[in-house]
Protein backbone atom coordinates (compact mmCIF):
# COMPACT_ATOMS: atom_id res chain seq x y z
CA UNK A 1 0.00 0.00 0.00
CA UNK A 2 2.80 2.35 1.03
CA UNK A 3 4.77 1.46 -2.09
CA UNK A 4 1.77 2.20 -4.27
CA UNK A 5 1.49 5.68 -2.69
CA UNK A 6 5.17 6.33 -3.34
CA UNK A 7 4.84 5.24 -6.97
CA UNK A 8 1.77 7.47 -7.38
CA UNK A 9 3.65 10.38 -5.81
CA UNK A 10 6.63 9.88 -8.09
CA UNK A 11 4.35 9.56 -11.10
CA UNK A 12 2.63 12.85 -10.22
CA UNK A 13 5.99 14.54 -9.63
CA UNK A 14 7.20 13.40 -13.06
CA UNK A 15 3.95 14.64 -14.59
CA UNK A 16 4.28 18.05 -12.94
CA UNK A 17 7.92 18.34 -14.06
CA UNK A 18 7.03 17.44 -17.66
CA UNK A 19 4.15 19.90 -17.67
CA UNK A 20 6.39 22.62 -16.24
CA UNK A 21 8.96 22.19 -19.02
CA UNK A 22 6.14 22.58 -21.53
CA UNK A 23 4.46 25.54 -19.86
CA UNK A 24 7.51 27.52 -18.76
CA UNK A 25 8.41 28.97 -22.19
CA UNK A 26 4.77 29.91 -22.75
CA UNK A 27 4.54 31.53 -19.31
CA UNK A 28 7.53 33.71 -20.18
CA UNK A 29 5.50 34.98 -23.10
CA UNK A 30 2.47 35.66 -20.88
CA UNK A 31 4.42 37.87 -18.55
CA UNK A 32 6.47 39.51 -21.30
CA UNK A 33 7.33 43.18 -21.15
CA UNK A 34 4.62 44.22 -23.58
CA UNK A 35 1.93 42.44 -21.61
CA UNK A 36 3.16 43.95 -18.38
CA UNK A 37 3.05 47.37 -20.05
CA UNK A 38 -0.48 46.72 -21.24
CA UNK A 39 -1.51 45.56 -17.79
CA UNK A 40 -0.10 48.72 -16.20
CA UNK A 41 -1.81 50.79 -18.89
CA UNK A 42 -5.16 49.14 -18.25
CA UNK A 43 -4.80 49.47 -14.49
CA UNK A 44 -3.57 53.06 -14.38
CA UNK A 45 -4.86 54.55 -17.64
CA UNK A 46 -3.96 58.21 -18.13
CA UNK A 47 -3.01 58.52 -14.48
CA UNK A 48 0.30 56.95 -15.55
CA UNK A 49 1.34 60.34 -16.89
CA UNK A 50 0.39 62.08 -13.64
CA UNK A 51 2.36 59.50 -11.70
CA UNK A 52 5.30 59.85 -14.09
CA UNK A 53 5.23 63.63 -13.60
CA UNK A 54 5.16 63.13 -9.86
CA UNK A 55 8.16 60.82 -10.01
CA UNK A 56 10.04 63.33 -12.16
CA UNK A 57 9.30 65.99 -9.52
CA UNK A 58 10.59 63.52 -6.91
CA UNK A 59 13.85 63.34 -8.87
CA UNK A 60 13.95 67.15 -8.79
CA UNK A 61 13.36 67.12 -5.02
CA UNK A 62 16.27 64.70 -4.63
CA UNK A 63 18.40 66.90 -6.87
CA UNK A 64 17.73 69.77 -4.46
CA UNK A 65 18.39 67.51 -1.44
CA UNK A 66 14.89 68.02 -0.13
CA UNK A 67 14.75 71.81 -0.49
CA UNK A 68 11.64 72.16 -2.61
CA UNK A 69 8.37 74.12 -2.56
CA UNK A 70 5.51 72.30 -0.84
CA UNK A 71 2.09 71.88 -2.47
CA UNK A 72 1.19 75.28 -1.01
CA UNK A 73 4.12 76.99 -2.74
CA UNK A 74 3.91 75.10 -6.02
CA UNK A 75 3.73 78.35 -7.96
CA UNK A 76 7.43 78.62 -7.09
CA UNK A 77 8.24 75.12 -8.35
CA UNK A 78 10.61 74.99 -11.33
CA UNK A 79 8.69 75.20 -14.59
CA UNK A 80 11.30 73.39 -16.67
CA UNK A 81 13.97 70.81 -16.04
CA UNK A 82 16.94 72.75 -17.44
CA UNK A 83 18.42 73.21 -13.95
CA UNK A 84 18.51 69.42 -13.64
CA UNK A 85 21.11 69.18 -16.38
CA UNK A 86 23.26 72.05 -15.38
CA UNK A 87 26.54 71.46 -13.64
CA UNK A 88 27.12 74.13 -10.99
CA UNK A 89 30.24 72.55 -9.62
CA UNK A 90 32.49 72.48 -12.63
CA UNK A 91 34.18 75.14 -14.63
CA UNK A 92 32.73 75.23 -18.13
CA UNK A 93 34.46 73.11 -20.72
CA UNK A 94 36.77 75.15 -22.99
CA UNK A 95 34.92 74.09 -26.13
CA UNK A 96 31.46 74.65 -24.69
CA UNK A 97 29.13 76.31 -27.15
CA UNK A 98 28.16 79.90 -26.29
CA UNK A 99 24.47 79.24 -26.83
CA UNK A 100 24.24 76.60 -24.12
CA UNK A 101 26.40 78.73 -21.86
CA UNK A 102 24.37 81.94 -22.07
CA UNK A 103 21.09 79.99 -21.86
CA UNK A 104 22.46 78.29 -18.76
CA UNK A 105 23.39 81.58 -17.13
CA UNK A 106 19.93 82.98 -17.81
CA UNK A 107 18.22 79.81 -16.57
CA UNK A 108 20.39 79.76 -13.46
CA UNK A 109 19.37 83.28 -12.49
CA UNK A 110 15.71 82.43 -13.11
CA UNK A 111 16.03 79.21 -11.14
CA UNK A 112 17.69 80.92 -8.17
CA UNK A 113 14.89 83.46 -8.15
CA UNK A 114 12.20 80.79 -8.36
CA UNK A 115 13.70 78.70 -5.60
CA UNK A 116 13.82 81.50 -3.06
CA UNK A 117 10.28 80.60 -2.07
CA UNK A 118 10.77 80.78 1.69
CA UNK A 119 9.17 84.00 2.87
CA UNK A 120 10.38 85.47 6.19
CA UNK A 121 8.80 83.59 9.12
CA UNK A 122 5.60 85.14 10.45
CA UNK A 123 5.84 83.91 14.04
CA UNK A 124 7.98 81.94 16.50
CA UNK A 125 6.41 78.62 15.51
CA UNK A 126 7.47 79.03 11.88
CA UNK A 127 10.88 80.41 12.90
CA UNK A 128 11.58 77.50 15.24
CA UNK A 129 10.14 74.95 12.79
CA UNK A 130 12.63 76.03 10.12
CA UNK A 131 15.49 74.80 12.30
CA UNK A 132 14.37 71.26 11.55
CA UNK A 133 13.61 71.64 7.86
CA UNK A 134 16.07 71.83 4.96
CA UNK A 135 16.27 75.51 4.08
CA UNK A 136 19.28 75.93 1.82
CA UNK A 137 19.21 75.71 -1.94
CA UNK A 138 21.84 73.23 -3.10
CA UNK A 139 22.21 70.84 -6.00
CA UNK A 140 23.61 67.32 -5.82
CA UNK A 141 27.25 67.06 -6.82
CA UNK A 142 30.33 64.81 -6.78
CA UNK A 143 28.57 61.70 -8.07
CA UNK A 144 25.59 62.01 -5.71
CA UNK A 145 23.52 62.86 -8.79
CA UNK A 146 23.04 59.09 -9.08
CA UNK A 147 20.38 59.37 -6.36
CA UNK A 148 17.89 60.85 -8.84
CA UNK A 149 18.20 57.90 -11.22
CA UNK A 150 15.65 55.50 -9.64
CA UNK A 151 12.88 58.11 -9.93
CA UNK A 152 13.79 58.86 -13.54
CA UNK A 153 13.83 55.15 -14.41
CA UNK A 154 10.38 54.67 -12.84
CA UNK A 155 9.08 57.83 -14.49
CA UNK A 156 10.21 56.56 -17.91
CA UNK A 157 8.59 53.18 -17.24
CA UNK A 158 5.27 54.85 -16.47
CA UNK A 159 5.35 57.41 -19.26
CA UNK A 160 7.72 56.41 -22.08
CA UNK A 161 6.69 59.51 -24.04
CA UNK A 162 8.25 61.89 -21.52
CA UNK A 163 11.41 62.89 -23.42
CA UNK A 164 13.18 64.93 -20.75
CA UNK A 165 13.30 61.89 -18.45
CA UNK A 166 15.65 60.16 -20.91
CA UNK A 167 17.81 63.20 -21.62
CA UNK A 168 18.19 64.11 -17.93
CA UNK A 169 19.10 60.57 -16.83
CA UNK A 170 21.49 60.13 -19.77
CA UNK A 171 23.18 63.46 -19.05
CA UNK A 172 24.18 62.43 -15.53
CA UNK A 173 24.94 58.85 -16.44
CA UNK A 174 27.44 59.85 -19.12
CA UNK A 175 28.83 63.02 -17.52
CA UNK A 176 29.58 62.21 -13.90
CA UNK A 177 28.86 58.57 -13.32
CA UNK A 178 30.96 57.11 -16.14
CA UNK A 179 28.10 55.01 -17.45
CA UNK A 180 28.08 55.90 -21.13
CA UNK A 181 26.84 52.44 -22.15
CA UNK A 182 23.86 52.65 -19.80
CA UNK A 183 23.16 56.19 -21.00
CA UNK A 184 23.23 55.07 -24.62
CA UNK A 185 20.93 52.15 -23.88
CA UNK A 186 18.47 54.39 -22.06
CA UNK A 187 18.52 56.96 -24.85
CA UNK A 188 17.95 54.24 -27.46
CA UNK A 189 15.00 53.05 -25.40
CA UNK A 190 13.69 56.61 -25.37
CA UNK A 191 14.24 57.00 -29.08
CA UNK A 192 12.29 53.80 -29.76
CA UNK A 193 9.36 55.25 -27.80
CA UNK A 194 9.77 58.76 -29.29
CA UNK A 195 11.13 58.39 -32.82
CA UNK A 196 10.59 62.06 -33.66
CA UNK A 197 12.45 63.45 -30.65
CA UNK A 198 15.29 65.77 -31.66
CA UNK A 199 16.20 66.22 -27.96
CA UNK A 200 17.12 62.54 -27.59
CA UNK A 201 19.10 62.60 -30.85
CA UNK A 202 20.92 65.73 -29.65
CA UNK A 203 21.84 63.96 -26.39
CA UNK A 204 22.90 60.82 -28.31
CA UNK A 205 25.15 62.97 -30.47
CA UNK A 206 26.70 64.52 -27.37
CA UNK A 207 27.33 61.07 -25.97
CA UNK A 208 29.11 59.91 -29.14
CA UNK A 209 31.09 63.14 -29.35
CA UNK A 210 32.09 63.66 -25.71
CA UNK A 211 32.26 60.11 -24.40
CA UNK A 212 33.14 57.92 -27.37
CA UNK A 213 34.90 60.68 -29.39
CA UNK A 214 33.15 59.28 -32.44
CA UNK A 215 32.59 62.36 -34.63
CA UNK A 216 31.00 60.41 -37.44
CA UNK A 217 28.16 58.99 -35.35
CA UNK A 218 27.80 62.25 -33.46
CA UNK A 219 27.39 64.09 -36.76
CA UNK A 220 24.85 61.55 -38.02
CA UNK A 221 22.77 61.90 -34.88
CA UNK A 222 22.89 65.69 -34.93
CA UNK A 223 21.96 65.74 -38.60
CA UNK A 224 19.00 63.51 -37.82
CA UNK A 225 18.15 65.81 -34.88
CA UNK A 226 18.29 68.87 -37.13
CA UNK A 227 16.03 67.13 -39.65
CA UNK A 228 13.49 66.24 -36.95
CA UNK A 229 13.59 69.77 -35.59
CA UNK A 230 12.89 71.14 -39.07
CA UNK A 231 9.99 68.68 -39.49
CA UNK A 232 8.27 69.54 -36.24
CA UNK A 233 9.17 72.92 -34.75
CA UNK A 234 8.91 75.59 -37.51
CA UNK A 235 5.18 74.86 -37.92
CA UNK A 236 4.53 75.64 -34.26
CA UNK A 237 3.43 79.16 -33.26
CA UNK A 238 6.30 79.38 -30.74
CA UNK A 239 9.09 77.04 -31.86
CA UNK A 240 11.65 75.88 -29.28
CA UNK A 241 14.75 77.44 -30.84
CA UNK A 242 17.28 76.65 -28.09
CA UNK A 243 17.82 73.03 -29.20
CA UNK A 244 18.21 74.22 -32.80
CA UNK A 245 21.07 76.46 -31.72
CA UNK A 246 22.69 73.65 -29.74
CA UNK A 247 22.39 71.15 -32.59
CA UNK A 248 23.53 73.49 -35.34
CA UNK A 249 26.50 74.97 -33.45
CA UNK A 250 27.78 71.51 -32.53
CA UNK A 251 27.30 70.29 -36.06
CA UNK A 252 29.06 73.38 -37.41
CA UNK A 253 32.01 72.67 -35.14
CA UNK A 254 32.37 69.16 -36.58
CA UNK A 255 32.04 70.45 -40.14
CA UNK A 256 34.70 73.07 -39.43
CA UNK A 257 36.99 70.43 -37.92
CA UNK A 258 36.67 68.33 -41.05
CA UNK A 259 37.33 71.25 -43.35
CA UNK A 260 33.80 71.80 -44.67
CA UNK A 261 33.72 75.48 -43.81
CA UNK A 262 30.89 76.27 -46.24
CA UNK A 263 28.56 73.86 -44.43
CA UNK A 264 29.64 75.22 -41.08
CA UNK A 265 28.79 78.76 -42.25
CA UNK A 266 25.38 77.60 -43.51
CA UNK A 267 24.62 76.04 -40.14
CA UNK A 268 25.64 79.14 -38.20
CA UNK A 269 23.54 81.28 -40.53
CA UNK A 270 20.62 78.97 -39.80
CA UNK A 271 21.02 79.65 -36.08
CA UNK A 272 21.13 83.42 -36.65
CA UNK A 273 18.15 83.41 -39.01
CA UNK A 274 16.01 81.50 -36.47
CA UNK A 275 17.17 83.79 -33.64
CA UNK A 276 18.32 80.68 -31.82
CA UNK A 277 21.16 82.43 -30.04
CA UNK A 278 21.16 85.19 -27.45
CA UNK A 279 24.55 86.33 -28.80
CA UNK A 280 24.37 86.48 -32.64
CA UNK A 281 27.38 88.79 -32.86
CA UNK A 282 29.71 86.01 -31.62
CA UNK A 283 28.41 83.71 -34.35
CA UNK A 284 28.78 86.42 -37.02
CA UNK A 285 32.39 86.83 -35.95
CA UNK A 286 32.84 83.06 -36.22
CA UNK A 287 31.33 83.16 -39.72
CA UNK A 288 33.78 85.91 -40.75
CA UNK A 289 36.69 83.73 -39.52
CA UNK A 290 35.35 80.74 -41.43
CA UNK A 291 34.83 82.76 -44.60
CA UNK A 292 38.51 83.68 -44.59
CA UNK A 293 39.33 79.97 -44.66
CA UNK A 294 37.14 79.32 -47.71
CA UNK A 295 38.83 78.80 -51.10
CA UNK A 296 39.30 82.08 -53.12
CA UNK A 297 36.37 81.67 -55.55
CA UNK A 298 33.69 80.73 -53.01
CA UNK A 299 34.25 83.47 -50.39
CA UNK A 300 31.50 85.74 -51.62
CA UNK A 301 28.82 83.02 -51.55
CA UNK B 1 5.09 55.78 41.12
CA UNK B 2 5.63 52.04 41.49
CA UNK B 3 2.10 51.30 40.29
CA UNK B 4 2.70 53.51 37.23
CA UNK B 5 5.76 51.42 36.30
CA UNK B 6 3.84 48.16 36.99
CA UNK B 7 1.06 49.28 34.64
CA UNK B 8 3.65 50.34 32.04
CA UNK B 9 5.28 46.90 32.26
CA UNK B 10 1.95 45.22 31.51
CA UNK B 11 1.47 47.39 28.42
CA UNK B 12 4.98 46.53 27.17
CA UNK B 13 4.29 42.81 27.67
CA UNK B 14 1.08 43.26 25.69
CA UNK B 15 3.03 44.73 22.77
CA UNK B 16 5.31 41.74 22.42
CA UNK B 17 2.48 39.26 22.89
CA UNK B 18 0.39 40.76 20.13
CA UNK B 19 1.21 40.27 16.46
CA UNK B 20 0.88 43.92 15.29
CA UNK B 21 4.54 44.78 15.73
CA UNK B 22 5.83 41.58 14.12
CA UNK B 23 3.58 41.94 11.08
CA UNK B 24 4.56 45.57 10.55
CA UNK B 25 8.25 44.84 11.07
CA UNK B 26 8.25 41.92 8.63
CA UNK B 27 6.36 44.00 6.04
CA UNK B 28 8.82 46.89 6.42
CA UNK B 29 11.77 44.51 6.16
CA UNK B 30 10.45 42.70 3.09
CA UNK B 31 9.56 45.88 1.19
CA UNK B 32 12.87 47.53 2.07
CA UNK B 33 14.95 44.51 1.12
CA UNK B 34 13.07 44.04 -2.14
CA UNK B 35 13.54 47.69 -3.08
CA UNK B 36 17.14 47.63 -1.97
CA UNK B 37 17.86 44.73 -4.28
CA UNK B 38 16.59 46.55 -7.40
CA UNK B 39 19.39 47.56 -9.73
CA UNK B 40 19.16 50.91 -11.53
CA UNK B 41 21.62 51.40 -14.40
CA UNK B 42 24.14 49.01 -12.74
CA UNK B 43 24.78 51.66 -10.08
CA UNK B 44 25.28 49.99 -6.69
CA UNK B 45 25.73 53.11 -4.58
CA UNK B 46 22.20 54.48 -4.96
CA UNK B 47 20.80 54.46 -1.45
CA UNK B 48 18.59 57.47 -0.74
CA UNK B 49 15.42 55.99 -2.20
CA UNK B 50 15.87 52.96 0.07
CA UNK B 51 16.34 55.28 3.07
CA UNK B 52 13.32 57.30 2.02
CA UNK B 53 10.97 54.36 1.66
CA UNK B 54 12.28 52.49 4.70
CA UNK B 55 11.90 55.60 6.89
CA UNK B 56 8.40 56.21 5.53
CA UNK B 57 7.45 52.63 6.44
CA UNK B 58 9.03 53.04 9.89
CA UNK B 59 7.03 56.23 10.47
CA UNK B 60 3.80 54.62 9.30
CA UNK B 61 4.40 51.47 11.34
CA UNK B 62 5.29 53.36 14.51
CA UNK B 63 2.22 55.56 14.13
CA UNK B 64 0.01 52.50 13.64
CA UNK B 65 1.56 50.79 16.67
CA UNK B 66 1.21 53.92 18.82
CA UNK B 67 -2.38 54.70 17.82
CA UNK B 68 -3.75 51.15 17.79
CA UNK B 69 -2.02 50.08 21.02
CA UNK B 70 -3.08 53.21 22.91
CA UNK B 71 -6.63 53.38 21.56
CA UNK B 72 -7.58 50.02 23.06
CA UNK B 73 -5.95 50.40 26.49
CA UNK B 74 -8.72 51.98 28.59
CA UNK B 75 -11.76 50.73 26.57
CA UNK B 76 -10.52 47.11 26.78
CA UNK B 77 -10.01 47.40 30.53
CA UNK B 78 -13.56 48.74 30.82
CA UNK B 79 -15.12 46.16 28.53
CA UNK B 80 -13.46 43.21 30.25
CA UNK B 81 -14.17 44.86 33.63
CA UNK B 82 -10.54 44.36 34.70
CA UNK B 83 -10.47 48.08 35.44
CA UNK B 84 -12.39 47.53 38.71
CA UNK B 85 -9.88 45.18 40.41
CA UNK B 86 -7.13 47.43 39.02
CA UNK B 87 -8.59 50.55 40.63
CA UNK B 88 -9.24 48.60 43.85
CA UNK B 89 -5.49 47.75 44.22
CA UNK B 90 -5.46 50.75 45.04
CA UNK B 91 -4.39 52.48 41.85
CA UNK B 92 -5.72 55.99 41.34
CA UNK B 93 -7.21 57.03 38.03
CA UNK B 94 -4.32 59.43 37.54
CA UNK B 95 -1.81 56.60 38.00
CA UNK B 96 -3.77 54.46 35.56
CA UNK B 97 -3.60 57.19 32.91
CA UNK B 98 0.10 57.77 33.64
CA UNK B 99 0.89 54.04 33.58
CA UNK B 100 -0.92 53.48 30.32
CA UNK B 101 0.84 56.46 28.74
CA UNK B 102 4.28 55.42 29.97
CA UNK B 103 3.73 51.82 28.87
CA UNK B 104 2.65 52.79 25.38
CA UNK B 105 5.48 55.31 25.04
CA UNK B 106 8.16 52.88 26.20
CA UNK B 107 6.70 50.13 24.01
CA UNK B 108 6.90 52.48 21.01
CA UNK B 109 10.46 53.34 21.98
CA UNK B 110 11.43 49.65 21.98
CA UNK B 111 9.70 49.16 18.62
CA UNK B 112 11.55 52.20 17.24
CA UNK B 113 14.90 50.82 18.37
CA UNK B 114 14.24 47.53 16.57
CA UNK B 115 13.10 49.34 13.41
CA UNK B 116 16.12 51.66 13.38
CA UNK B 117 18.50 48.79 14.07
CA UNK B 118 17.22 47.17 10.90
CA UNK B 119 17.44 50.50 9.06
CA UNK B 120 21.02 51.04 10.21
CA UNK B 121 22.05 47.54 9.10
CA UNK B 122 20.48 47.85 5.63
CA UNK B 123 21.57 51.43 4.95
CA UNK B 124 24.97 50.96 6.58
CA UNK B 125 25.63 47.95 4.34
CA UNK B 126 24.82 50.01 1.25
CA UNK B 127 26.38 53.32 2.32
CA UNK B 128 29.34 51.94 4.21
CA UNK B 129 28.96 54.37 7.12
CA UNK B 130 26.97 54.69 10.31
CA UNK B 131 26.11 58.29 11.34
CA UNK B 132 25.10 57.40 14.91
CA UNK B 133 24.49 60.99 16.05
CA UNK B 134 22.04 61.54 13.20
CA UNK B 135 20.26 58.27 13.97
CA UNK B 136 20.04 59.25 17.62
CA UNK B 137 18.50 62.62 16.75
CA UNK B 138 15.94 61.05 14.41
CA UNK B 139 14.93 58.41 16.97
CA UNK B 140 14.80 61.04 19.72
CA UNK B 141 12.56 63.37 17.71
CA UNK B 142 10.30 60.58 16.50
CA UNK B 143 9.94 59.18 20.00
CA UNK B 144 8.88 62.58 21.36
CA UNK B 145 6.44 63.02 18.49
CA UNK B 146 4.97 59.63 19.37
CA UNK B 147 4.61 60.84 22.98
CA UNK B 148 2.26 63.60 21.76
CA UNK B 149 0.38 61.11 19.56
CA UNK B 150 -0.03 58.64 22.44
CA UNK B 151 -1.26 61.35 24.82
CA UNK B 152 -3.68 62.53 22.12
CA UNK B 153 -5.05 59.02 21.56
CA UNK B 154 -5.32 58.43 25.29
CA UNK B 155 -7.49 61.54 25.56
CA UNK B 156 -9.52 60.25 22.60
CA UNK B 157 -10.01 56.90 24.33
CA UNK B 158 -11.87 58.57 27.22
CA UNK B 159 -13.82 60.89 24.92
CA UNK B 160 -14.96 58.61 22.09
CA UNK B 161 -17.16 55.57 22.48
CA UNK B 162 -15.18 53.01 20.47
CA UNK B 163 -11.43 52.42 19.92
CA UNK B 164 -11.99 52.24 16.14
CA UNK B 165 -13.60 55.70 16.05
CA UNK B 166 -10.83 57.08 18.24
CA UNK B 167 -8.09 55.56 16.04
CA UNK B 168 -9.67 56.87 12.84
CA UNK B 169 -10.16 60.39 14.18
CA UNK B 170 -6.62 60.47 15.58
CA UNK B 171 -5.10 59.24 12.30
CA UNK B 172 -7.03 61.92 10.39
CA UNK B 173 -5.92 64.61 12.86
CA UNK B 174 -2.26 63.52 12.72
CA UNK B 175 -2.30 63.44 8.92
CA UNK B 176 -3.94 66.86 8.78
CA UNK B 177 -1.34 68.33 11.15
CA UNK B 178 1.53 66.79 9.19
CA UNK B 179 0.23 68.14 5.87
CA UNK B 180 -1.39 71.43 6.87
CA UNK B 181 0.07 72.26 10.27
CA UNK B 182 2.89 74.45 9.03
CA UNK B 183 0.75 76.34 6.53
CA UNK B 184 -2.36 77.18 8.55
CA UNK B 185 -1.24 80.69 9.47
CA UNK B 186 -0.53 81.55 5.82
CA UNK B 187 -3.91 80.14 4.82
CA UNK B 188 -5.47 82.16 7.65
CA UNK B 189 -3.92 85.36 6.30
CA UNK B 190 -5.88 85.10 3.03
CA UNK B 191 -9.22 84.04 4.53
CA UNK B 192 -12.05 86.41 5.51
CA UNK B 193 -12.35 87.44 9.18
CA UNK B 194 -14.05 84.69 11.24
CA UNK B 195 -12.53 81.79 9.30
CA UNK B 196 -9.10 83.40 9.22
CA UNK B 197 -9.15 83.98 12.98
CA UNK B 198 -10.33 80.42 13.61
CA UNK B 199 -7.48 79.06 11.50
CA UNK B 200 -5.00 81.27 13.35
CA UNK B 201 -6.24 80.01 16.72
CA UNK B 202 -5.99 76.45 15.45
CA UNK B 203 -2.46 77.09 14.22
CA UNK B 204 -1.28 78.20 17.66
CA UNK B 205 -3.28 75.46 19.41
CA UNK B 206 -2.17 72.32 17.60
CA UNK B 207 1.06 70.47 18.35
CA UNK B 208 3.34 71.00 15.36
CA UNK B 209 4.19 67.41 14.55
CA UNK B 210 5.60 68.44 11.17
CA UNK B 211 8.78 69.70 12.89
CA UNK B 212 9.52 66.20 14.06
CA UNK B 213 8.70 64.67 10.68
CA UNK B 214 11.06 67.11 8.92
CA UNK B 215 14.01 65.48 10.69
CA UNK B 216 13.37 62.36 8.64
CA UNK B 217 14.25 64.32 5.49
CA UNK B 218 17.48 65.51 7.04
CA UNK B 219 18.54 61.89 7.48
CA UNK B 220 17.56 60.95 3.92
CA UNK B 221 19.48 63.83 2.36
CA UNK B 222 22.46 63.64 4.73
CA UNK B 223 21.93 67.20 5.98
CA UNK B 224 23.99 68.61 8.82
CA UNK B 225 23.21 67.58 12.40
CA UNK B 226 20.52 69.51 14.23
CA UNK B 227 21.58 71.66 17.12
CA UNK B 228 21.37 69.62 20.33
CA UNK B 229 19.72 72.60 21.99
CA UNK B 230 17.00 72.55 19.33
CA UNK B 231 16.43 68.83 19.97
CA UNK B 232 16.02 69.53 23.69
CA UNK B 233 13.70 72.46 23.02
CA UNK B 234 11.58 70.31 20.70
CA UNK B 235 11.44 67.63 23.44
CA UNK B 236 10.37 70.28 25.97
CA UNK B 237 7.69 71.48 23.53
CA UNK B 238 6.46 67.88 23.14
CA UNK B 239 6.58 67.32 26.92
CA UNK B 240 4.43 70.42 27.48
CA UNK B 241 1.76 69.08 25.09
CA UNK B 242 1.96 65.62 26.65
CA UNK B 243 1.44 67.18 30.09
CA UNK B 244 -1.56 69.18 28.89
CA UNK B 245 -3.16 66.23 27.13
CA UNK B 246 -2.60 63.88 30.09
CA UNK B 247 -4.11 66.36 32.51
CA UNK B 248 -7.10 66.71 30.16
CA UNK B 249 -7.39 62.90 29.98
CA UNK B 250 -7.25 62.58 33.74
CA UNK B 251 -9.84 65.36 34.18
CA UNK B 252 -12.30 63.61 31.88
CA UNK B 253 -11.46 60.13 33.15
CA UNK B 254 -11.85 60.85 36.87
CA UNK B 255 -15.48 61.90 36.36
CA UNK B 256 -16.22 59.05 33.95
CA UNK B 257 -18.69 56.35 34.90
CA UNK B 258 -16.82 53.14 34.23
CA UNK B 259 -19.67 50.68 33.79
CA UNK B 260 -20.27 49.97 30.07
Amino acid sequence: MKLRRWILGLFLLAGVFTLATELQPRALGWIGEKDTDQLVQVMLGDSRQILADHLFVEADIYFHSGYYPSVFDRSYAPTNSQHLIRDDHRSPAPDRDPIAESADNHDQAEHEKAMSFLAPPLDWIERFGRRFAITSHTHLAHGHEREILPWLRLSADLDPQRVETYTTAAYWLRRDLGKAREAEQFLREGLAANPSSYEILLELGRLYDENYHDSLRARNNWRAALKRWMETEPAKPKPDVLPLGQIAVRLARIEEREGRCDQAIALLNLVISHQATPNPEALREQIRVLQKRLPEGSQGK
Amino acid sequence: MNSVFCLAGIVIKELYRRKDFYVLFVLTAIITLLLGSVNFFHEDKIVRYVKDICLLLIWLSSLVIAVVTTARQIPTERESRTIFPLLAKPVTRGQLVGGKFLGCWLACGIALLVFYLFFAVVVGAKEGRLPLSQYFQVIWMQWWMLAIVIAMVLLGSVLFSAPSANATICFAAILAILILGGHLHRLAAVQPSPLGQALSVLYFLIPHLEWFYAVRERLIFDSALLGWGDCLLAAAYAAAYVGLLLVATWTVFRRKILTV
